[in-house]
């Protein structure tokens, strides 16, 4: 749990679901609730990466919709990328950049522990 | 040769006199091959108070352009290029040995290379009386100022010449509303370019357009008229009054300062050049109109062009030849096409013609062609131009003619003989005026050029006179999809296969997954477009439920969700209404459904119901009560089987011959859910009144009193292709058979999003080869095609009834993993008595007010 002692004081590691929950090379989405606030995280299972759990902002900022999740995911190059089910933009599922278009999405650190699916929110 | 040298490496300085559209070429072409202005420095001395403008499109100038509009350059384009430059400036004088000139004003000017590009003047025979006020001649935007102004108080024209300037003379009195005359001392107009029966057609044809015609007319002598201010008086003893007269006669060289300074002049006039356009003189070039090459002067700009280039090349060091130009021409003479090629006279020792003349339509080709009928020699071709391209280039390029040449003139029977620019060898020239090849253009696609406007900026085919602009266009356009399908050969960065190939791999290696492949034959994690390829061609070959475990991950959003995604993610739902038949208890339940869950509802153009704005996870819930009262899927979001569009048929119809209705729903039910590569609409027609459009459609279907008449690989959408008739008279198990076979060989051999309209296109052999594979079995695979087929049809299942049988794919339709609650950025407004998404401007307003509420609460 060393993660939650260098983080910032409002940012924990909250528990989503279920490893099993999660779809092999495929994208689950999960509503975060903050106060009054939601965000809405598209999380991705690729097995046979290194990182195995990806977790990006469902918002696709060019097709303005909550779709991310619902995106073919792959890779380009040495970039693993979810491609926009809208206009078929690449986003890199580690830096959250567009490699067709000038804009981010947000990262998020995700891991599974104990089977649960976590994510550093 | 020493001191040549040293001159490179100082500054050569190049004067050019004129700046016409040559001149200006020249210009251009030297600024660009120059190392740099340091090394060459170029002036330009104009007598005309304009720089170059241009003289092929002179007329446009009565119909609304202005001088700015027909300009070719301007002051800011020569100081770019650093090129020094001076209007009104006369050359009087030409010190050969001190190499330098002297204009009017007394300016002595040093040259290492001159230039002559001084052009013609409009040829007036001298005609007793002709020296008078509102005489004129039509060459400069300066003489057509002078037209308007004097047509302002005329009201009668003649042009004198009815050559192709006489006639776009004419064009330009009837635009400023004369009377207008030509009077031609040839039996015929155009006698240059058109032979004898064209030129009876064009006259017919000029006259049509109200502008009288006066052939075998010598005027004798111009006097004062009494209705108008002149009355011309010819040798056969009529006469004809006018107030205007345009002189339209030919041109004659500008060959003056040549003549006066000792330079070889031809012995009707012209200033000799040899191939690399240099003068008796060598340091001094002509170029254009007022150049004599092989004892003939070109009229025409592309010749002149040609000899710019030349001249240029020649300066800084490069080889380059003249050797001579085509005079084939194309216009539009007052809307009356009109094309000249080659030897239109049959001059070449044993020529032979074919001619058509369609008098009703105003219609007249001829083709003339070798003695043994193998090369195309020449043609004239008046009232329409649509073969211009093909002919030229049958010439140009001695391309071997088809058997019976006159199908290349007759009119179209549908099998007519078209060259494709494929034909075509690199170094046919397409724009003569820039001299590009065809090899130019797949050049500059090479070095990146993406699109018709970036190859014509980058070669500039296509911005002289303009002729060529649809030749340029389909040389390009049949380039870019030549690369388009070669990149798509391999797939993606992932598969180094077509589409073909992955089929073939995946069903003689009995691959029954994306993982297994990719390891197999790929690299890297797959992507958007292997990934759903891969689950199609799964599907094709095993027709498994495509979201079973291994599968999902490979389907577009669409296949997932079984639904079109929409711009704000919700999904449309379009239950099959096969053939568009549909019981009113249906209709009914269609219209609960919509209204329960207030989804926008729209008749489709393939005869069903759109029901749009469904959340994920509202469709499991609409798809139920659908299946229940007995819908199917109708596999909108696949590529497959889309709608069989159909009228009613024998059964209703007072004029249906057979029952399409009947024969649509049958066909309808073989084939859906088979998973193609691209999507595939069919369409029955009961007669050939052909209600149901049939012919645009992927398979075409047409009764007849004999059977059905088969169609494929019609489409409309983006690129509209007529269907290719197949087979005529079928009974409807051979019917059956052939469309099996055909759809099956098409989801074999197809590529990745590929319409069978380009796949026909690009099927080697075309529609003959098809007719051999499926009729003739020529590859002895019509078997296996049906085998398939019976087995794809064998297994078939909707769907969304197994969807919602199985536990685990429904939880896909959950719209977050740890929350039960709706997506909130769904918002819908209504418009006409219906939802629809709301704009963000309207999304921005809502969530306004939600939170206003919220803070008050």
């Amino acid at each position: 749990m060393s993660e939650q002692s260098i983080s910032a004081q409002d940012k924990n590691w909250l528990t989503i679901c279920d490893a099993s929950d999660l779809v092999k090379d495929s994208g689950i989405c999960a509503l975060i609730e903050q106060g009054t606030k939601e965000k809405q995280v598209a999380i991705f299972h690729l097995p046979n990466t290194e990182k195995q759990v990806y977790a990006v902002s469902n918002y696709d900022p060019i097709g303005e919709a909550n779709v991310l999740y619902r995106g073919i995911v792959g890779s380009v190059g040495d970039d693993i990328v979810v491609a926009s089910p809208l206009y078929k933009q690449h986003f890199c599922l580690t830096t959250g950049k567009c490699l067709q278009e000038d804009v981010n999405i947000d990262v998020f650190p995700a891991r599974i522990l104990d089977n649960q699916v976590q994510l550093f929110v | 040769m020493s001191s040549s040298k040293q001159k490179l490496v100082e500054k050569q300085k190049v004067v050019v006199v004129g700046n016409g559209m040559v001149g200006h070429h020249f210009v251009e072409q030297l600024a660009q091959l120059r190392a740099s202005s340091e090394a060459i420095e170029i002036t330009v001395l104009s007598a005309e108070s304009r720089l170059a403008y241009d003289r092929v499109h002179l007329t446009e100038y009565f119909s609304g352009k202005t001088a700015e509009d027909l300009a070719m350059t301007d002051a800011e384009t020569y100081q770019n290029w650093d090129v020094k430059f001076q209007t009104n400036t006369k050359v009087v004088d030409i010190d050969r040995t001190n190499k330098n000139i002297v204009t009017e004003s007394g300016q002595v000017i040093d040259y290492d290379k001159l230039i002559l590009a001084t052009g013609s003047y409009p040829f007036v025979p001298p005609i007793p009386g002709g020296d008078v006020e509102h005489s004129l001649v039509y060459r400069t935007i300066d003489d057509l100022e002078a037209i308007q102004a004097s047509a302002n108080i005329s009201k009668v024209g003649v042009v004198i010449g009815g050559g192709l300037l006489g006639l776009e003379a004419a064009k330009a009195l009837k635009e400023l509303d004369l009377e207008t005359h030509v009077v031609e001392f040839a039996p015929q107009l155009m006698a240059v370019q058109v032979d004898t029966g064209g030129g009876r057609l064009l006259r017919t044809k000029i006259e049509e357009l109200g502008v009288q015609v006066h052939t075998s007319k010598a005027t004798n002598e111009i006097i004062a008229g009494e209705n108008c201010r002149y009355k011309l008086c010819f040798s056969d003893g009529t006469e004809l009054e006018t107030d205007l007269i345009l002189f339209s006669a030919g041109i004659r060289p500008y060959d003056n300062l040549a003549r006066e300074f000792d330079l070889t002049i031809g012995e009707r006039g012209g200033i000799v050049i040899d191939n690399q356009c240099k003068t008796s003189d060598e340091n001094i070039y002509a170029i254009g109109e007022c150049a004599l090459w092989n004892n003939f002067i070109y009229g025409l700009v592309a010749p002149g062009y040609a000899m710019a280039k030349v001249a240029a090349k020649d300066i800084i060091g490069e080889s380059a030849e003249f050797t001579g130009a085509d005079m084939s021409t194309k216009l539009k003479l007052m809307g009356v096409e009109v094309g000249s090629i080659g030897d239109a006279h049959a001059k070449t020792e044993g020529a032979l013609t074919y001619i058509y003349e369609n008098q009703p339509e105003s219609m007249y080709k001829k083709i003339v062609v070798s003695a043994d009928k193998k090369k195309m020699l020449g043609a004239v071709l008046i009232g329409d131009n649509s073969e211009y391209d093909s002919l030229l280039q049958y010439m140009l390029n001695e391309i071997d003619l088809p058997e019976s040449p006159e199908g290349l003139i007759l009119p179209s029977s549908g099998d007519k003989p078209t060259l494709g620019v494929d034909a075509l060898p690199d170094t046919a020239s397409i724009c003569s005026c820039h001299n590009v090849t065809k090899g130019d253009i797949i050049a500059s696609i090479d070095a990146g050029a993406t699109t018709v406007a970036d190859v014509k900026s980058c070669t500039k085919a296509g911005s002289g006179c303009g002729g060529c602009a649809a030749l340029v266009k389909s040389v390009a356009d049949n380039e870019f999809e030549k690369r388009g399908v070669e990149v798509k050969k391999d797939i993606c960065e992932h598969f180094a296969y077509s589409r073909r190939e992955i089929y073939d791999i995946v069903s003689v290696e009995k691959i029954k997954t994306f993982d297994e492949l990719l390891a197999s034959h790929g690299k890297g994690h797959g992507c958007e477009i292997c990934k759903p390829l891969a689950g199609s061609v799964l599907a094709s070959v095993w027709n498994d439920y495509i979201l079973k475990k291994p599968h999902l991950s490979l389907q577009d959003t669409n296949d997932t969700y079984l639904g079109n995604m929409q711009k704000d993610g919700t999904y449309s739902v379009v239950p099959r209404i096969a053939g568009g038949e549909i019981t009113p208890d249906k209709l009914i339940v269609l219209g609960e459904v919509a209204k329960k869950y207030n989804l926008y509802t729209k008749i489709t153009g393939g005869a069903r119901v759109d029901l749009f704005g469904a959340r994920v996870e509202q469709l499991p819930f609409i798809w139920k009560e659908l299946v229940d009262a007995g819908f199917e899927t109708g596999h909108a979001y696949g590529k497959s089987l889309r709608t069989v569009k159909s009228c009613v048929g024998s059964t209703w119809c007072r004029y249906g011959v057979k029952d399409s209705m009947g024969m649509a729903i049958e066909l309808e039910n073989r084939y859906k859910g088979l998973r193609a590569p691209h999507k595939i609409k069919f369409g029955v027609s009961g007669c050939t009144r052909e209600c149901a459009e049939a012919q645009g459609k992927d398979i075409g279907i047409i009764a007849t009193d004999n059977g059905w008449n088969l169609y494929v690989a019609g489409n409309g959408g983006m690129k509209p292709r007529h269907a290719d008739l197949f087979a005529t008279d079928l009974d409807d198990e051979t019917l059956v058979k052939y469309v099996d076979r055909i759809l099956m060989f098409y989801v074999q051999t197809g590529d990745r999003l590929q319409r069978t309209s380009t796949w026909m296109e690009n099927l080697e052999g075309g529609l003959e080869y098809l007719q051999d594979v499926i009729i003739k079995d020529s590859l002895g695979i019509n078997d296996v095609l049906e085998e398939q087929m019976n087995s794809i049809i064998g297994t078939y299942q909707c769907e969304w009834k197994t969807t919602l049988n199985d536990p685990e794919a429904l939880k896909r339709f959950q719209p977050f993993v740890n929350s039960s609650k709706p997506d909130s950025n769904i918002i819908f407004v209504q418009e006409r008595d219906q939802i629809r998404p709301a704009t963000k401007d309207e999304k921005a307003e809502e969530l306004s007010n939600v939170t206003k509420i919220a803070e008050e609460a």
